[in-house]
């Protein structure tokens, strides 16, 4: 069986309990700057976007820096996510159980783990999770720049301009929608925040959560051997 | 002729309108005001301008503008385009008119409309950056524009323009400053030949009759005032020889309206984005009052133990 999913520095370490080894620290790095300048542009998109939200621009400085650095953040989150992408992007392909897994939505949401196909590192919902935000962020930093006035003012017509903002705003709030998504299965799922903080698991969060992936390291550690 | 405003007294005195009248204020509400300011309106005649850009002069000297030297580019318009500096251009367009094979000199003073629906407010997200006072005129509040660009993407006209120095946007505020102690804009008061000029909204439709009514004994059977519906009328009207094709005058658009596209950013998606980010926000709280948090088991850890022969 080939490990598709198994990662450079995926790794069990035996112990009570056993933990594994999720997220090497430049991924978790990489993680946390993607996540803090997506935070900062949804605040700082959001300040610009209903009017109620406008107070938000104080965390900026105000209505003229908020407009400077919010584009700065998008291009910093482009290259910063593409570095995520190019570490993850083959163990999200799609296989076959994630289409039985995201039939059985009832059972993720009811934590009936037990009873869904056993999923490698990633399952169908952090892969929805992660395409969605590939695909999202490639329209909003393209979006981005055609209404990013004080540089590409003179490429673009008005009308143009025009479509750019309206997809700009309708992705933005489907990103903050799928970050949402993001950021409660971490809480829900407890034993997830270690992943992205210290890089590790247990072993029994692996088992639970992504056994074929446990099960390949534990065959890939075995070969190996 | 249309009596020319009287000169005002020397000594100072207090505005005529102010915070008090404002009908619209962007990113923001207000209070409807108490009083309801006589409509205001500047028309252009184009029949009568004979293209001397006193106006043009007037416009800057007023604002205390200066406009970069430029460029002949082989055309009287000069500069090419309404620029952060110059709020009004006027458009030249040479027109042969297919019926009578003659060549039409067509002279647009163009600038803002001040339309009674303003598309650029609507665009607008810095609250009271823009302003619409209930006598109808449209005005910008610099220190509080923050330069997005938004209202250029509003704006049917293609109006407003960002200026590369201090990053806000500019357009022709009518002189509001000038109106607020009873004179018309600038660019009327320097017209030579009255073909700007500027009063009541009801005055000009009325005069703009007159003209309208004196250009078609003159043979321009299609004469006509220029005060679109598509944004609920607007400030600055013209009167047109060939009003039923408003396009000849370098492009001024038929119908004029706010673009659906911004319509539907600011309207439907403003609202339906702000639901969507809350409910789904909602249902993740109500997901992990209702089902708790999802658990490791001891008997997760022990089979993962057992799998991987560790524990040991």
């Amino acid at each position: 069986m080939t490990a598709y999913d198994v990662e450079p520095g995926d790794q069990i370490h035996a112990g009570h309990p056993v933990t594994v080894d999720r997220y090497t620290k430049s991924a978790r790095i990489n993680h946390w700057i993607t996540a803090t300048c997506l935070v900062l542009l949804a605040l700082s998109g959001l300040s610009l976007f209903h009017p109620s939200l406008f107070f938000l621009t104080g965390l900026f400085g105000g209505g003229q820096p908020t407009r400077i650095i919010h584009p700065w953040i998008g291009v910093l989150l482009f290259f910063s996510f593409s570095g995520l992408f190019i570490r993850f992007w083959r163990a999200n392909l799609w296989r076959r159980e994630d289409g039985t897994w995201l039939a059985q939505l009832r059972d993720v949401l009811a934590a009936n783990d037990d009873k869904l196909p056993e999923v490698g590192k990633y399952n169908a919902g952090q892969k929805t999770v992660f395409w969605g935000m590939s695909f999202l962020i490639v329209v909003l930093i393209a979006s981005g720049l055609v209404i990013w006035d004080q540089y590409f003012a003179a490429y673009t017509t008005i009308d143009q301009k025009r479509l750019a903002v309206l997809i700009h705003a309708l992705a933005a709030v489907v990103i903050i929608c799928v970050w949402i998504v993001h950021v409660y299965a971490a809480i829900w799922v407890r034993g997830t925040v270690s992943a992205m903080t210290r890089g590790r698991v247990t072993g029994g969060w692996a088992w639970r959560h992504h056994r074929k992936w446990l099960r390949e390291l534990v065959g890939g550690r075995q070969t190996r051997s | 002729m249309f009596p020319p405003l009287p000169n005002p007294p020397v000594q100072p005195m207090p505005a005529k309108f102010g915070e008090q009248d404002l009908v619209r204020r962007s990113a923001s509400n207000v209070a409807p005001p108490a009083r309801q300011l006589t409509q205001m309106a500047k028309l252009i005649d184009t029949s009568k301008c004979i293209g001397c850009k006193a106006c043009q002069a007037a416009c800057l000297e007023w604002n205390d503008l200066r406009e970069e030297v430029g460029f002949n580019h082989g055309v009287l318009d000069n500069p090419l385009d309404l620029t952060p500096s110059s709020l009004t251009v006027m458009r030249f367009s040479e027109w042969i008119n297919p019926e009578t094979q003659n060549l039409e000199w067509l002279i647009r003073k163009d600038g803002c409309m001040h339309c009674a629906d303003p598309g650029c407010l609507k665009a607008c997200p810095a609250p009271g950056a823009i302003v619409q006072y209930s006598n109808g005129i449209v005005d910008f509040d610099h220190d509080k524009c923050i330069g997005c660009g938004y209202c250029i993407k509003g704006c049917p006209f293609n109006i407003p323009r960002i200026s590369k120095v201090d990053n806000k946007a500019y357009k022709c505020t009518l002189c509001s400053d000038r109106v607020a102690v009873g004179q018309g804009p600038a660019c009327a008061k320097a017209c030579p030949t009255q073909a700007i000029v500027f009063g009541t909204k009801e005055e000009m439709k009325q005069h703009a009759e007159d003209r309208i009514k004196d250009l078609k004994s003159r043979g321009f059977v299609n004469a006509g005032l220029y005060d679109p519906p598509g944004v609920g009328g607007t400030h600055v009207m013209y009167v047109l020889h060939h009003a039923d094709k408003p396009e000849i005058y370098a492009n001024l658009p038929k119908d004029p309206r706010i673009s659906p596209i911004v319509e539907v950013w600011k309207g439907v998606t403003k609202y339906a984005g702000m639901v969507a980010i809350g409910a789904f926000a909602a249902v993740g709280f109500l997901h992990h009052l209702i089902s708790g948090p999802n658990r490791v088991s001891d008997e997760d850890e022990q089979n993962a133990e057992r799998l991987t022969g560790g524990g040991s």
